[in-house]
């Protein structure tokens, strides 16, 4: 990159570059220690915080504070199931739909398109707090759905931001192909499945990987909508885990732990599609 | 296209037309029944005393109310002190970085990026949880140790509230820059050679490339993070609900939070409501002078 100069002195270049790689190591390390910290931790002994000294180095490694999570409660099996549930529920749903109206609005041409578009991008500009209250009064009080899965996934099954990924992703696709293949007999729904999804492969991956994780780690609606422990998803789960065992310091990072691993198996495996969907979003095409 | 008959087209578009609803129908129907709803019904139970059955039509008194409350001026302040720390410095600490990894290899570029997103991964209930050890107000607790290796004295982080609101700033700086790291990274690759090869023939220093280059090209991409950030920064409550419950005397208690409180521990639905409005016209009217101000020469 010529931002910086190659030019100079080999001694002054590899000085450089290690002052740049040790300032960079400094600041991974801060950002990964909470994560270290809570995986070492998650392996100790699980006992009551007064009786123990924090430590840096697993110094042993045992299961125990995972047991004691589990035996909490005997639906914390039953929370992670349901996270799965609804997230995975959420991310078909998203896929299916959310790429539906990007088709819709990028290659069809109907009365009131762009109007109708435009109303959905306002939504982004409203905050989370203002439908919060009358959501709540809408699934709770008039579908009378509380404790359901149908009031944990619903509210969620499309969102304006994915449809606005599809939409921009399905535009830079050539209208010349969807042309040709009305002309051979295609209707709209077949473009949709046959031209379409595969030709929108990645970004639908990168919308399902990123739904998926969103939706894994929500926490307030499921807070509100459920108030029995077997509907509760395991981020909820958690967090009253720590508020009923205040002191069990082992325990509370096995189930941190337990909340995230799935996510970070997710990450290691498909590491380029969240990165990637990073940038998909903002940076305009 | 031109030449095709003016009756052909118009049959065509009647053609799309159906098929064009019928794709967009769920998402209409989800739009309108759980935002559209709730937005309308928002500004209903905002001029309204709210219970189950039958709440009483009370005018502006939910507005009044609420600006006559010193906890919404202080919350309002709480936000605004949160929003200033985190995002302008969290914005210079991932642009600082991102020029950074920039000179590396490939493979070290993705290492890095990879290991700064990795907290964005996990969700916040295990990150609050993880910091609330950290903030462990104990001598025996992380950061108290961090402390007395310098030679600082023992701090009760997040129950004093000298240090409650920097703890909850020093959070966000140590777990979400993440991805602004990587925006800033794909922007800094997009910039022309050919600006710095010129710079390089006029003599130009490192921090002269940074200030008269760099900078200049990557103000839609400082000004779209700037934008999302602050929006995202004024309905911040998810970390103060978890770690400090707002505490203590209310140190951290952001707008978010006393809306929430208000509408699910007091269960005052329209004072909650009218709160929440005020919050979007806030947030709008941020919005509008970000982009009046920073976006004069920048295209969308």
């Amino acid at each position: 990159m010529a931002l910086y100069k190659n030019t100079g002195n080999p001694a002054r270049r590899i000085s450089r570059n290690a002052a740049i790689g040790v300032l960079l190591l400094i600041f991974a390390l801060a950002t990964l220690f909470p994560i270290y910290f809570m995986v070492i931790s998650s392996f100790g002994d699980p006992v009551e915080a007064g009786a123990m000294n924090y430590t840096l180095w697993p110094g042993k490694f045992t299961l125990d504070s995972y047991k004691f999570f589990f035996n909490y409660s005997k639906y914390s099996f039953r929370w992670l199931l349901n996270s799965l549930v609804v997230a995975g529920s959420v991310m078909v749903f998203n896929v299916v739909f959310a790429s539906m109206a990007g088709f819709a609005f990028s290659k069809l041409r109907f009365r009131g398109r762009n109007v109708l578009f435009a109303v959905l991008l306002c939504a982004m500009m409203i905050p989370y707090q203002v439908t919060q209250v009358p959501l709540y009064i809408l699934v709770v009080n008039t579908f009378d759905m509380e404790n359901t899965y149908g009031a944990l996934i619903l509210p969620g099954i499309v969102t304006v931001y994915n449809i606005f990924l599809a939409k921009q992703f399905m535009s830079s696709i050539p209208s010349e192909i969807l042309e040709s293949a009305k002309i051979d007999g295609c209707n709209q729904f077949q473009i949709y499945t046959k031209l379409i999804l595969p030709l929108s492969k990645t970004v639908l991956a990168v919308m399902a990987i990123l739904t998926f994780m969103e939706s894994w780690n929500t926490f307030f609606w499921p807070l509100l909508v459920t108030n029995s422990m077997e509907m509760q998803t395991i981020q909820v789960g958690l967090k009253n885990f720590r508020f009923a065992n205040t002191t069990y310091f082992g325990p509370m990072m096995a189930g941190a732990t337990i909340a995230a691993l799935p996510m970070f198996i997710l990450f290691f495996s498909l590491q380029r599609y969240f990165l990637e969907g990073v940038t998909v979003g903002a940076v305009k095409g | 296209m031109n030449q095709l008959p003016i009756t052909v087209k118009k049959r065509k578009n009647r053609g799309d037309g159906a098929w064009g609803y019928a794709f967009i129908a769920v998402a209409l129907v989800v739009y309108a029944l759980f935002t559209a709803y709730p937005v309308a019904s928002a500004f209903i139970i905002s001029f309204q005393k709210y219970k189950p059955l039958g709440s009483t039509f009370i005018g502006w008194e939910n507005y009044a109310e609420t600006f006559q409350d010193s906890l919404f001026w202080k919350s309002l302040r709480n936000t605004v002190v949160y929003t200033v720390l985190t995002v302008p410095v969290g914005l210079l600490i991932s642009f600082s970085i991102a020029i950074l990894i920039l000179p590396l290899k490939k493979f070290l570029q993705t290492t890095f990026k990879a290991i700064y997103y990795l907290p964005a991964v996990a969700s916040g209930v295990t990150l609050s949880v993880v910091w609330l050890w950290i903030y462990d107000p104990l001598p025996a607790g992380i950061l108290n140790q961090v402390v007395h290796f310098f030679g600082g004295s023992n701090q009760n982080w997040l129950g004093a509230s000298a240090t409650a609101m920097f703890s909850l700033v020093l959070m966000s700086w140590l777990s979400s820059h993440g991805t602004a790291i990587i925006i800033y990274l794909a922007a800094l690759l997009g910039i022309d050679d050919s600006y710095y090869e010129a710079a390089d023939l006029d003599g130009a220093t490192f921090l002269q490339k940074i200030w008269h280059i760099v900078i200049p090209c990557l103000k839609p991409t400082t000004l779209f993070l700037f934008v999302t950030g602050i929006i995202g920064s004024f309905q911040v409550f998810q970390n103060a609900f978890l770690m400090t419950g707002g505490g203590p005397d209310n140190a951290t208690t952001m707008v978010g939070l006393l809306i929430f409180n208000n509408a699910f521990k007091y269960f005052e639905f329209g004072e909650a409501a009218a709160q929440s409005l005020i919050l979007a016209v806030i947030i709008a009217g941020i919005s509008l002078i970000q982009f009046k101000f920073l976006g004069k020469d920048v295209e969308y």
